[in-house]
C-alpha cells in the first residue's frame, strides 16, 4: 500500500467513525427512547459483569498489598499501603482494569453480535423497516456503558481495597484501625471521582468503538471475527491513551 | 392497472462497479412482477433503491408519483411503510423468537404497544402462513421453509402495499419451492399487494407472474407479459431460458 493510499484509507475511517458518532449524539435525544433495551444491556454490561470485576479487582488489590507492604517494610512505612492502594486504584487502577477486562467481556461481544446481524442481513431487515440501527442497537450499548462503567468500577474500588486490608492485616498483621484511619485521611473525593469520569468516558469509546466495528463488519465469519479483534484491539489502545490524557488533566484540575 | 412505482434512468455505480445502467422500468399496482437475470446484475441494488435505501447516482425512483429522494426523512419513512421485504436468507432477528420477531415492526413501525393486541396480530400472521402457535420457538428451531414464511408474515404484519421478495425459493426443494410461490401468489390474490420478485426459479417466475423483466450488466434487455418475454430473440435471454426449462425438463 503506497502512503497516499494508506493516508486515503487513514483519513476515510476517521471521516466514516466522525459521521458515526455524530449520528450517535444525534439519537442519543431522538424518540422513541426504549428503556427495555437499556435495561436490557445495563443488565449484561453491569449485573453479568460483577464476578469477573470482583475476582479481577481483589486479585489485584491483593497483590498490589503484597507488593507495597514488601517494598515499604525497609522503610517502616508499611501502615500507608492502605493510602497507597486506595488511591492508585481509585485514580488509575480500577477505571483502567475494570474497561480492559469489559473489553474482553463486552466489546467483543458488542462487535460479534452486530457484526453477525449485518452479515445475516438482519441490520438491513432493521432499515427496511425504517429503524435505524445506530438507534436501536449503538445508542443502548452506549448510554448502558457510560452508566455500568463507573458503577463497576466503584465496585472494584471497594473489592480491591478490601483485598489489600486482607493482605495487610491478615497476613502481614498491620494495625486495622491505623491503616483504616490513615487510608480514610489519605483518600480524597476527588480521587474517587476522577476515575469514575474516567470510566463513564472510557465507557463511551469502548461502546462507540467497538459497535462501529460490527456495524463495519466484513462478509463471512471472517468478517465478523476481524471485526472483533480490530474492535477490541482500537479499543484498548484508544483507552490506554485516554487514560493518559485524562491524568495529565486530572493531575493539573482535580488533585 | 395504475402505476404504483416507476423508476426512471436510474444508475448506480459502487467505485468503477456499474450495477445499474439507466433502468428505465414501472410497476402496476396489484401486480406480480419477476426480475431475472444472472448474479450481480443490480436486482438487489433495484430493490433497496426502490425503498430509498441507497440513494441512486442518477434517475429517479417514484412512488404514487413521489420521488423518493426529495422527501424528507419522515415522509421517506411514511412511503417504507408501504413496503414489506421478504429477505433472502429470511433475516429474522436470531435474538427473538418468532412471535417477537413479528412483533417487531408492529411495535417500531405502527408503534403498537398493547400486549393483547401483538399477540392477537401476530397469532393472525401466523395462522396466515399456516404455522400456527410457533410463536415461542427461535429462529434456529426452525426448518427453512418456515423460516421464509415467518419472514414473509413479518414482512406482512404492517400490512404493506408493495411486498418484495428476494429470491424466496433459493435454498428450499421443490416442494417447499412451490409452497413458496404458492404463498406469493396468496400474498397478490387474497391480500391484494403488488408483488415484485427477485428469482432464479424461472419456470415459477413464468408461472406466477403477470410480467417478466429481464435484467443484464444493469440493462433492462427484456420486459413485457411472460409470453412476450418467452418470445425474445436476444440472445442471452433465449440462452437462461433455454438452459433453464431444458434442466426442469431433464430433472
Amino acid at each position: 500500500m503506497t502512503v497516499l493510499a494508506f493516508s486515503r484509507d487513514l483519513f476515510e475511517r476517521i471521516g466514516n467513525f466522525t459521521i458515526f458518532l455524530a449520528q450517535t449524539v444525534r439519537f442519543l435525544f431522538k424518540r422513541p427512547v426504549r428503556p427495555r433495551l437499556y435495561f436490557e444491556q445495563m443488565e449484561r454490561i453491569g449485573v453479568h459483569s460483577v464476578p469477573i470485576i470482583t475476582l479481577s479487582s481483589l486479585a489485584i488489590g491483593m497483590i498490589f498489598a503484597l507488593q507495597m507492604v514488601s517494598l515499604l517494610q525497609p522503610f517502616r512505612a508499611e501502615i500507608a499501603t492502605g493510602s497507597a492502594v486506595a488511591i492508585t486504584m481509585a485514580r488509575e487502577f480500577a477505571p483502567v482494569i475494570t474497561t480492559l477486562m469489559l473489553i474482553a467481556k463486552n466489546g467483543s461481544a458488542m462487535a460479534a453480535e452486530i457484526g453477525t446481524m449485518k452479515v445475516t442481513e438482519q441490520i438491513d431487515a432493521m432499515e427496511t423497516m425504517s429503524v435505524d440501527p445506530i438507534h436501536y442497537l449503538v445508542v443502548p450499548r452506549v448510554v448502558a456503558s457510560i452508566i455500568m462503567f463507573p458503577m463497576l468500577t466503584m465496585l472494584a474500588n471497594i473489592v480491591g481495597v478490601v483485598g489489600a486490608y486482607v493482605i495487610s492485616v491478615g497476613v502481614y498483621d498491620l494495625e486495622g484501625a491505623t491503616y483504616l484511619s490513615q487510608m480514610f485521611r489519605d483518600l480524597k473525593p476527588n480521587d474517587v471521582i476522577s476515575g469514575l469520569i474516567k470510566a463513564a468516558v472510557m465507557g463511551a469509546i469502548v461502546s462507540t468503538i467497538c459497535t462501529y466495528h460490527g456495524l463495519h463488519s466484513g462478509s463471512g465469519a471472517k468478517g465478523v471475527g476481524e471485526s472483533s479483534t480490530n474492535a477490541v484491539v482500537a479499543s484498548s489502545v484508544a483507552i490506554l491513551i485516554a487514560d493518559y490524557v485524562m491524568a495529565m488533566i486530572m493531575m493539573q484540575v482535580m488533585y | 392497472m395504475s402505476t404504483l412505482i416507476e423508476l426512471q434512468e436510474l444508475s448506480k455505480a459502487f467505485g468503477d462497479l456499474h450495477v445499474l445502467r439507466g433502468v428505465d422500468l414501472s410497476f402496476a399496482d396489484r401486480e406480480v412482477t419477476s426480475l431475472i437475470g444472472q448474479s450481480g446484475t443490480g436486482k438487489s441494488v433495484l430493490f433497496k433503491c426502490m425503498m430509498g435505501l441507497i440513494e441512486p447516482d442518477q434517475g429517479r425512483v417514484l412512488y404514487e408519483g413521489k420521488d423518493l429522494h426529495e422527501l424528507d426523512e419522515d415522509s421517506l419513512a411514511e412511503v417504507r411503510r408501504s413496503f414489506g421485504y421478504a429477505f433472502q436468507d429470511d433475516a429474522l432477528f436470531d435474538s427473538m423468537n418468532v412471535g417477537e420477531n413479528i412483533a417487531f415492526p408492529l411495535r417500531e413501525v405502527l408503534g403498537m404497544r398493547k400486549r393483547r393486541q401483538l399477540r392477537e396480530r401476530v397469532a393472525e400472521m401466523l395462522d396466515w402462513i399456516e404455522l400456527p402457535g410457533i410463536e415461542k420457538k427461535l429462529p434456529s428451531e426452525l426448518s427453512g421453509g418456515m423460516r421464509k414464511r415467518v419472514g414473509i408474515a413479518r414482512a406482512l404484519a404492517i400490512k404493506p402495499k408493495v411486498l418484495l421478495f428476494d429470491e424466496p425459493t433459493s435454498g428450499l426443494d421443490p416442494v417447499l419451492g412451490q409452497t413458496i410461490n404458492d404463498l406469493v401468489l396468496r400474498v397478490n390474490k387474497e391480500l391484494g399487494l403488488t408483488c415484485i420478485l427477485i428469482t432464479h426459479d424461472i419456470p415459477a417466475a413464468f408461472r406466477i407472474s403477470d410480467r417478466v423483466v429481464f435484467l443484464h450488466e444493469g440493462e433492462v434487455i427484456a420486459q413485457g407479459a411472460p409470453a412476450k418475454v418467452m418470445r425474445s430473440d436476444h440472445d442471452m435471454v433465449r440462452r437462461f431460458i433455454e438452459n433453464s426449462f431444458s434442466s426442469t425438463e431433464g430433472a
